[in-house]
C-alpha cells in the first residue's frame, strides 16, 4: 500500500508547471511510486524481443541500441504506412482540449501531460518534425521536436502511464482512438527494448503455457478440481468439468485469474454451477488457458501472437463455438481484432443458445459470446432457478469494466442478471457508469505495487462514485466483469472507502442459483454467513468458512 | 539486477526482493529473507507455511491458491497476515523463495 495518506493524495495541484512542456525532465527517483519496473532479460530473450538487458528508469544510461533514433523513426515510419487511423489520428487533431479532464490519470494527478492530448502531443510533436513539411521547416514553431533521449524517457513513463480505457475517446469529437496512440507509442518503446515486467512476464508465460500466470496442465487440472472440492462442500453438488475434451459444443475460456487468486475463484465456482444447472456440454482448456492478452499493451504482432491459441485450441477440440468469461480487454481483442488478425474463424459456427435457442448474431464473425450476453438470456427466457434472496447481505453496484463496456457494448446484459440475482442494485453516478465509465487505474499492465501511488490516484474518480452509494445506498460490494478489475479495485477501495469488497457478476449468479439435488445453504460461495440463516450455521458450512 | 546480502550469504533477486533463482533456496536462504519481512525467528508454525508453499512449489510450478494454503495448513487468512505481515503472496512467498506472480492478480 501506497505510504501516502489520502489527505496528501488529495492535494491535487491541477496548475500547469512554469516549465515549457516541450522539453522534458522527468526525475524517476523522485517519482517512484508512479511508474513500473523493467522488463527483466529472461522474459524478452524467451519472446525474442529486442534489446534484453538488466536496467532500472533510474539509471541514467538506459542502454539503448546506438541507432535507436534511427530504429524509432523507421518504426514510425512503417506504422504510418501500415495504419491509416494513425496517420489520421496524428493529423486531425485540433487540440480542442474536450478529452484533457477526462483522463482519470490527470484527474487524479493534475499532471498535464496525462490529458489525453497532450499525452498524444508527446508522440504527435516527433511525427510533426519528422514527417510534415511545416514541421521539418518550422521545427518548434510549428510544434515539431526532436527525439532526445530525454523525450524518450518521458515517452516511458506517460505511455505506461495510461491504461488505454478509451474514456477520453468517448468524448473525442473527431473519434480519435487514444489508446491506439499509447498502443502505437509501445509498438515503437517495445523495438529499442523499453517495456515493463508486468506485461512482458505474462506475455512470456502466457506464450509457453498459455496463461499469464505460467499454470502447467497438471496444475490447471488440480486447481479446477479444488474450487469443485470447495463447491461441494458449500452446495453438496458435486461438479467435474472436462478439459481438453474433444467434440464438446462448447470451448469456455476466462482470465486465468479466475481459477488462481480471490476473488476471481467464486466468479469461476458461479460458472460451473450456472453450467451445471443448465446441462451445459462444455470443456476447459488447458492450453486455451487464458482470456487476456497482453499483447494488447505490447504490440499488434503479440496481440495476434497469444489471440492465436484459443482459436487453434476451439480447431483441435471441435468445438462448434467459444464462450468467453467474465475478461476485461481480451473482449477488446476478439471484438476489434481478432477477425482480422486470425481470422476468419470459419471452422466454427455462429454461437447459439443450446437452452433457448438464441443465435449470438452479433459474434457471427468472432463465434465467441460473452457469458453475460449468454447468462442474461437464460434469465429473460426464464431457464434458471434464482433465489435472489440469498444475496441480500449485499448492497450492489456494478463498475462497468472499461473494454466490455467502450469496445464491445456489454452495458444492458450484467444489469439485467444483477437485478435479477439479487434484491439491492444500485447505480453510480450516470458520468461515471456505462460508456462514460472510470478506469479502476491498474489496467494495461499497470495493476503492479510498485506503481501503486498512481493507481490510487488514477482510481480516485471511480473510487469517489462509489464512496458515493456506499454513503447514500450503504453499498458494500463493487461488482465488474474483469479480472485485473478483480485484481485491482479491492486495494482501492480498501484505501479510498473502506467497507466495500470487490466481485464478479456470476459469483452473485452462483449463490442465487437452486440446484437441483443440493444441500441447504447456509453460507455463500466465499463461506459468509447468509442473512436469516446465520444463527444456525450446519457443520458443512463451519467446515467450509476456513478463510 | 539487486543483490541482497545476510552474513555471508548473497542472492539475487527482484526489486521487491524476490528471488532470482527459486531453486538455490535452502533453510538458512528462508531466515535470511524473513528478515527483510520483519520476521526475525522462523517458528514451526511460520515453517509450515513455509514448508507447504516449497513442497507445492515443487510439484507445481506456481504459487498455490491462497484458499487452498489457509485449507492445508490449517491457518486462516488473518493467521498467515499474523506469521507474514505482507501476507501470504508478498510475505510467506518471498520466504519460500517462490517467484512473484504476474498478470490480472
Amino acid at each position: 500500500m501506497a505510504e501516502k495518506s489520502p489527505q496528501e493524495l488529495l492535494q491535487i495541484d491541477y496548475r500547469p508547471p512554469r516549465r515549457d512542456w516541450m522539453d522534458p525532465s522527468i526525475d524517476f527517483e523522485a517519482r517512484r511510486g508512479t511508474w513500473s519496473y523493467p522488463a527483466a532479460p529472461k522474459n524478452l530473450e524467451y519472446l525474442g524481443f529486442p534489446n534484453p538487458r538488466e536496467w532500472s528508469p533510474t539509471d541514467e544510461d538506459w542502454k539503448l541500441p546506438d541507432n535507436w533514433q534511427e530504429i524509432i523513426h523507421q518504426g514510425l515510419k512503417d506504422r504510418l504506412e501500415r495504419f491509416r487511423s494513425l496517420k489520421v489520428f496524428m493529423d486531425i487533431c485540433v487540440r480542442c482540449g474536450a478529452c484533457a479532464d477526462k483522463c482519470h490519470f490527470f484527474i487524479g494527478s493534475g499532471d498535464p501531460k496525462n490529458m489525453p492530448v497532450l499525452r498524444a502531443e508527446l508522440l504527435r510533436s516527433i511525427y510533426r518534425r519528422d514527417f510534415t513539411t511545416t514541421g521539418k521547416i518550422l521545427g518548434r514553431l510549428a510544434g515539431g521536436r526532436e527525439l532526445t533521449a530525454e523525450v524518450l524517457k518521458e515517452w516511458y513513463y506517460y505511455f505506461y502511464q495510461c491504461t488505454e480505457c478509451r474514456r477520453c475517446s468517448v468524448f473525442c469529437p473527431y473519434g480519435i482512438d487514444t489508446a491506439e496512440i499509447t498502443m502505437i507509442a509501445r509498438e515503437l518503446l517495445n523495438l529499442v527494448g523499453l517495456n515493463i515486467n508486468w506485461v512482458m512476464e505474462p506475455v512470456a508465460n502466457c506464450d509457453r503455457t498459455g496463461n499469464h500466470l505460467g499454470i502447467q496442465p497438471h496444475t490447471f487440472k488440480d486447481n479446477i478440481e479444488f474450487l469443485c472440492d470447495e463447491l461441494a462442500d458449500i452446495t453438496g453438488i458435486k461438479i467435474s468439468p472436462s478439459i481438453n475434451r474433444k467434440g464438446a459444443e462448447v470451448l469456455f475460456i476466462v482470465p486465468s485469474a479466475d481459477y488462481f487468486a480471490d476473488p476471481g475463484i467464486f466468479t469461476f465456482m458461479g460458472y460451473l454451477l450456472l453450467f451445471e444447472h443448465i446441462g451445459l456440454d462444455y470443456t476447459l482448456s488447458a492450453y486455451a488457458s487464458e482470456g487476456g492478452n497482453f499483447g494488447l499493451f505490447t504490440s499488434h504482432e503479440t496481440i495476434k501472437r497469444l489471440n492465436y491459441k484459443m482459436y487453434a485450441e476451439a480447431k483441435r477440440l471441435g468445438v462448434r463455438w467459444i464462450l468467453g468469461g467474465e475478461c476485461g480487454h481480451m473482449w477488446r481483442v476478439v471484438h476489434q481484432y481478432m477477425d482480422t488478425l486470425n481470422g476468419p474463424a470459419d471452422f466454427l459456427e455462429v454461437p447459439r443458445s443450446p437452452v433457448t435457442g438464441t443465435v449470438f448474431e452479433n459474434a457471427a464473425s468472432t463465434k465467441m459470446t460473452h457469458i453475460c450476453e449468454f447468462t442474461a438470456d437464460l434469465i429473460a427466457n426464464g431457464k434458471l432457478r434464482l433465489d435472489p434472496s440469498r444475496n441480500d447481505h449485499r448492497r450492489v453496484t456494478f463498475h462497468d469494466s472499461c473494454n466490455p463496456a467502450r469496445a464491445m457494448g456489454i452495458l444492458e446484459e450484467p444489469r439485467h442478471i444483477l437485478r435479477t440475482v439479487c434484491n439491492n442494485f444500485f447505480e453510480m453516478p450516470d458520468n461515471t457508469i456505462r460508456e462514460q465509465t472510470f478506469c479502476c487505474g491498474g489496467g494495461a499492465g499497470l495493476g503492479n505495487d510498485e506503481n501503486m501511488e498512481m493507481r490510487l490516484r488514477g482510481g480516485l474518480p471511480r473510487a469517489n462514485a462509489v464512496k458515493f452509494v456506499h454513503e447514500r445506498h450503504g453499498v458494500n460490494l463493487l461488482t465488474c466483469i474483469c479480472a485485473i478489475d478483480r485484481a485491482t479495485l479491492p486495494p482501492l477501495v480498501e484505501y479510498w472507502v473502506p467497507g466495500v469488497e470487490v466481485s464478479g457478476v456470476h459469483e452473485l449468479v452462483g449463490n442465487a442459483l437452486v440446484m437441483d439435488g443440493e444441500t441447504r445453504r447456509t453460507t455463500d460461495l466465499r463461506g459468509e454467513p447468509l442473512e436469516g440463516v446465520a444463527d444456525e450455521p450446519s457443520p458443512e458450512a463451519e467446515e467450509a468458512s476456513h478463510v | 539486477m539487486p543483490t541482497f546480502t545476510y552474513g555471508d550469504l548473497s542472492i539475487e533477486v527482484d526489486e521487491d526482493g524476490f528471488m532470482q533463482e527459486p531453486e538455490q533456496w535452502n533453510e538458512e536462504v528462508a531466515k535470511a529473507l524473513a528478515t527483510t519481512e520483519g520476521v526475525d525467528e522462523l517458528t514451526d508454525e511460520h515453517w509450515k507455511v513455509v514448508n507447504y508453499l516449497r513442497e507445492y512449489y515443487l510439484q507445481f510450478g506456481v504459487a498455490p491458491m491462497i484458499r487452498k494454503l489457509c485449507k492445508e495448513t490449517g491457518f486462516n487468512l488473518k493467521k498467515i497476515y499474523e506469521l507474514f505481515p505482507s501476507g501470504p503472496a508478498k510475505g510467506a512467498c518471498k520466504v519460500a523463495g517462490l517467484p512473484k506472480p504476474t498478470g490480472c492478480v
